[in-house]
């Protein structure tokens, strides 16, 4: 069997009940035989002292006068009650003067007379009544009676006893049963919604109320709490559908945003093959009447310098100065579109050694200028090492171009910090610029110097600026007119 | 002074002009053939139609490169597939410097690579020396002869 705390609730509550039931019953019922035993008892002592008393009475006369036969005679009288064993008649000396019955045993009366009162002795009532006259004492009465009545009492009683105790145990267990149901029903029903909670998530049960003790405070209690958490359980479900929707929603966005992305990618290579056919194409097609309008430009000047005076020619070699002056234009344009163009491969570039070749460079080609460089060592950045070379070499020649004029010539290339940014710096102390058009420096074929006081295509500078830009960095310059310029990069 | 031809394959009369007065002034025109689109060059080399071509093949061939009909790259690509002529030196002479025409141009075997300057007076002097070094000063490989 399984220990007690495993029972059923409902088999606890019988058990329970039927103990304590049980145990008030045979409390109960010892109580009643008790009772009912030590009465008896009383009642049969007070009914034989009475008997002793008459007896004695009339035993006065006998014992006065020894009269052992009347004695004898008052004593036969007790045969008429079957509950009397023995009696006796002892005279004032103690001596037996006569006996009931007359062949009494020695073991049924005692020799000597016994002290004055009644006892149970050995299951027997026994008892000793003064016998007196007159106040004078004559002599002692004893009588034994057997017990037969108690026992018959004691028997019936504990019979009742049983008999009631188990009627009594068979109701209590009909009634535990029946009872027990308004106990245990609601435990059960509570019981048995919960695991309905717990196996199936179906909040949406609720516990029966069978009353309203207790039980049904907690039935409440506990439909309160499923309200709750059933409540709370749509909310969740409700945040978790709008958590899938914005997810699903956010995910077509990012699938559209994708799709653009994707489609902006190809339109920009679609763009970019025709920027490549489109320089290829000028590359080839563009130069050639520009060399066809200087080459018969100089046979015109060859051929026919007679017929031509000096205006005719002079015109003849402005034609020739334009015609090479755009092929340096498509050149410089052919160049920028390259720069856009090109792959980009990053890698760490030494920028100090890229100026200090660049320097020499210029140099060698115009070795008859003297301009003093300070090139700061060890500047280092990643990106493009061809087309960081391109800005580089763009940047310095212009330095150097613009300094021309300059008596002592400097240009330095450093780095500096901006706002927190490191920024690389080509100062140079030459013709610099009107900030009012530091805006228009960067632009295509934007000048700020006419040909005539510095060539230049304004090619250059957009150049570097589109080198910058893809390099993710930032290009602005500062200057003042005769002051020099300086120009600010970062990478 | 024994010099082969020069084939000039040209598409445009005033470079061909042009050419042909800077090789005048260095006494070079009786030498200069001129194919005027990629069919006409590769006629003169290999004959039209399966006809024969020239009796000896030319010192030099100065290519454009934008022809019409078969442009520069390919007569490169058929004369240096052909027996015959897989060791005639050929120079590109051409417009544009992009840098993939380089590449394609010595990819297909070109000898040299010259950009044509605007500058006539560059230009007759790159013409110049092209026909000095070509015709003059560069030793051509054996010519194969036709049987």
């Amino acid at each position: 069997m399984s220990p007690l705390r495993d029972w059923p609730i409902k088999r606890k509550l019988t058990a329970i009940l039927l103990l304590i039931s049980g145990l008030v019953l045979v409390l109960t019922s010892a109580a009643f035989v008790t009772y009912q035993v030590v009465t008896f008892r009383g009642t049969i002592q007070s009914h034989l002292a009475t008997r002793s008393r008459i007896l004695a009475a009339n035993s006065t006369a006998a014992l006065a006068f020894a009269n052992e036969a009347d004695a004898t005679e008052i004593l036969a009288a007790l045969k008429y009650d079957p509950h009397m064993v023995a009696a006796a008649l002892y005279n004032q000396d103690g001596r037996v003067l006569a006996t009931y019955p007359v062949a009494a045993t020695a073991d049924l009366i005692p020799a000597a007379p016994q002290p004055d009162g009644y006892r149970f002795q050995g299951g027997r009532l026994v008892g000793s009544t003064p016998v007196a006259q007159g106040g004078k004492r004559l002599g002692t009465l004893y009588i034994a009676s057997d017990t037969k009545d108690v026992s018959d009492a004691l028997r019936l009683s504990g019979v009742i006893a049983i008999v009631v105790l188990a009627i009594a145990m068979l109701a209590a267990y009909a009634l535990a049963a029946a009872l027990q149901g308004r106990i245990s029903a609601p435990i059960l029903a509570l019981a048995e919604t919960a695991t309905a909670v717990s196996t199936r998530q179906d909040y949406s049960v609720r516990a029966p109320k069978l009353g309203e003790d207790e039980l049904g405070t907690l039935t409440d209690a506990f439909n309160q709490m499923l309200v709750r958490i059933e409540d709370q359980d749509r909310e969740l479900r409700r945040y978790a559908t709008e958590l899938e929707q914005r997810v699903a929603e956010r995910t077509q966005e990012l699938q559209e945003r994708h799709e653009a992305v994707r489609r902006n990618a190809a339109e920009l290579l679609a763009a970019n093959q025709e920027l490549d056919a489109f320089a290829y194409s000028v590359s080839h097609d563009l130069r050639a009447p520009l060399r066809s309008i200087d080459g018969f430009s100089h046979v015109l000047l060859e051929d026919y310098a007679a017929q031509l005076d000096q205006a005719g020619r002079d015109s003849l070699q402005r034609v020739r100065a334009a015609s090479q002056r755009m092929a340096t234009l498509i050149d410089d344009l052919l160049k920028l579109a390259r720069v856009t163009r090109a792959e980009m491969r990053t890698e760490v570039v030494d920028l100090s050694g890229m100026a200090r070749d660049i320097v020499a460079e210029l140099q060698r080609a115009t070795p008859e200028r003297h301009v003093e460089f300070a090139i700061a060592p060890g500047l280092e950045a990643r990106g493009d090492p061809r087309l960081l070379r391109v800005a580089l070499d763009n940047l310095l020649r212009n330095g150097w171009k613009y300094t021309a004029k300059q008596p002592r010539p400097q240009i330095e290339f450093a780095s500096t910090n901006v706002n927190g940014e490191r920024a690389f710096v080509v100062r140079d102390n030459g013709a610099g610029f009107d900030m009012k058009y530091a805006d228009k420096l960067f632009g295509v074929f934007q000048r700020l110097h006419s040909a005539a006081e510095f060539e230049g295509t304004g090619v250059g500078l957009a150049t570097v600026r589109r080198i910058i830009t893809r390099h993710g960095g930032r290009i602005w310059a500062e200057g003042a007119v005769d002051r020099g310029a300086t120009f600010y990069f970062t990478l | 002074m024994n010099a082969g031809k020069i084939l000039l394959v040209e598409d445009n009369p005033d470079d061909i002009a042009l050419t042909m007065r800077a090789l005048k002034s260095h006494n070079m025109t009786n030498d200069v053939v001129v194919a005027q689109d990629g069919v006409q060059a590769l006629d003169y080399l290999f004959g039209a139609e399966g006809g024969a071509g020239p009796d000896e093949l030319p010192a030099v061939v100065l290519l454009d490169l934008k022809l019409p009909k078969v442009n520069g790259l390919e007569v490169l690509q058929r004369i240096r597939a052909d027996e015959r002529t897989r060791l005639l030196p050929v120079v590109i002479l051409t417009s544009s410097d992009e840098e993939r025409d380089l590449i394609d141009g010595y990819r297909l075997g070109a000898n040299s690579y010259v950009r044509k300057p605007v500058d006539f007076v560059e230009f007759t002097q790159a013409a110049k020396q092209l026909g000095l070094y070509w015709l003059l000063m560069n030793r051509a490989p054996p010519v194969p002869r036709r049987l």
